[in-house]
């Protein structure tokens, strides 16, 4: 099966993998061979392909669509982000400055706005972090 | 005939032109590249967004989203249109302001006239020139190209969309530059919205696709959808739209680039012949003066030796 991750910044990956797992927006989900053509809509999270070899590599996504078709998985996310080529002192700083943001007053809009950037950066901590024990 | 001085303040003068027309060549060949860059990093993800969109306006009723419904009467249109901050870039700015010109002379010279036409322009150029000719501006975004970021292509569409929700216009256009490659420039009318049953392909996309779209093109029907079909167009078409306008500034600013290295590299080779006639001159000037100046000693040499 065939995944392709294309982002605004160019395509992240593509090749042939044996499973991808994405987060939709109802729930995380995992997609096999033959999988039935589908649309879904994916969150804040992480994308981990499994390659033919069994490794897994892991993205971190800030949400996008998953298009299913023929065994052609494609991902069109609006950042995708190679776990292992995370900046985490960048990330930590924008959680840092997120949190910090959130604590003064604001109106509803930047507040979800900030809430969102928040996520975003403890989303991206998140999938840095786990993939330091991982041995690649 | 020009003296020796005036020839030699000429030619410095040249000279230091020439100067700032490499420079120039040269910052706008750096900037090129750049731009192209972002342009191809940019491409697979707009063919695949456009592709799904294409698919799923096929599959899905028209009414199903209100920027894919067209309107039964166009009273007020939205012209976006694309020029540079800068000039000295050739015929660039002159070019897609004509373009928008003719296209506010002919298919939409109704609208004009019924005062139902507004620009909205990016770039510092298309906004003076509009300004002063008493047209109605929507927004203002000089300076964009200064610093070009998604942020504003977000800005830009927005405003188009919600304009367009609101019952503020029925359709809008973009008219922009297109990079195809560094000599030239297509100009380009794009309609934005409402959303076209057809897929709207600019030169440069049809060559694209046509390399590209040869795989096998059988879909499916029934999609799985999650969330749902409202939900996924919700989030699909605004995405849709916002790439659109990044994509046209892109493409403006890697073809703006373009023009300027080429005038730029032309004036470079103007000024060098400009030097080289100027040199021949203040060569023929300098002989001559030597060659008066032999005369008169030798002739006066002469004269003592008779007297």
């Amino acid at each position: 099966m065939l995944v392709e991750i294309v982002s605004p910044s160019g395509r992240v990956f593509s090749g042939e993998a044996s499973r991808v797992k994405a987060p939709g927006v109802e729930g995380s989900f995992e997609v096999l061979r033959n999988h039935a053509p589908m649309i879904s809509a994916i969150e804040v999270g992480s994308i981990v392909v499994t390659n033919t070899g069994g490794d897994a590599i892991t993205f971190a996504t800030s949400g996008g669509f998953v298009e299913v078709q023929n065994n052609h998985v494609s991902v069109i996310a609006e950042t995708a982000e190679l776990a292992t080529q995370i900046d985490v002192d960048r990330a930590k700083a924008a959680e840092e400055r997120a949190v910090a943001a959130l604590t003064g007053e604001m109106d509803a809009q930047t507040k979800a706005k900030m809430v969102k950037a928040l996520d975003r950066s403890r989303n991206r901590l998140r999938v840095a972090m786990s993939n330091v024990g991982a041995n690649r | 005939m020009a003296s020796l001085r005036d020839l030699r303040g000429r030619i410095s003068s040249v000279k230091n032109t020439q100067q700032v027309t490499r420079a120039m060549k040269m910052v706008a060949a750096a900037k090129l590249r750049r731009a192209q860059e972002n342009i191809f990093q940019t491409r697979p993800y707009a063919f695949k967004l456009s592709e799904i969109i294409a698919r799923l306006k096929n599959q899905l009723d028209p009414t199903s989203h209100p920027l894919f419904k067209e309107r039964d009467e166009v009273n007020n249109v939205l012209l976006v249109i694309v020029t540079a901050d800068r000039g000295l870039a050739g015929g660039f700015n002159a070019n897609v302001i004509k373009q928008a010109e003719s296209v506010i002379g002919s298919e939409l010279a109704e609208v004009n006239a019924n005062g139902g036409l507004k620009l909205l322009c990016v770039g510092k150029k298309g906004h003076e020139h509009f300004s002063r000719r008493g047209y109605t501006l929507v927004g203002d975004f000089r300076g964009t190209f200064d610093k070009l970021s998604f942020l504003k292509a977000d800005e830009i569409s927005s405003v188009a969309e919600d304009g367009f929700l609101e019952g503020k216009w029925d359709e809008v256009y973009v008219v922009y530059n297109e990079f195809k490659n560094t000599i030239s420039q297509n100009r380009i009318v794009e309609p934005f919205i409402p959303i076209r049953a057809d897929r709207f392909l600019t030169p440069v996309m049809e060559n694209e696709l046509s390399h590209i779209e040869k795989e096998d093109h059988k879909f499916e029907n029934d999609l799985i959808y999650e969330p749902d079909v409202q939900g996924i167009l919700n989030v699909l078409v605004p995405r849709f739209l916002n790439y659109q306008i990044w994509r046209v500034l892109l493409d403006s600013n890697a073809a703006e680039q373009g023009a300027r290295m080429v005038a730029m590299d032309a004036a470079t080779t103007n000024a060098d012949e400009l030097l080289k006639d100027l040199k021949l001159k203040y060569n023929r000037a300098r002989q001559d003066a030597i060659t008066k100046e032999l005369i008169e000693i030798t002739s006066g040499a002469d004269a003592l030796a008779a007297g």
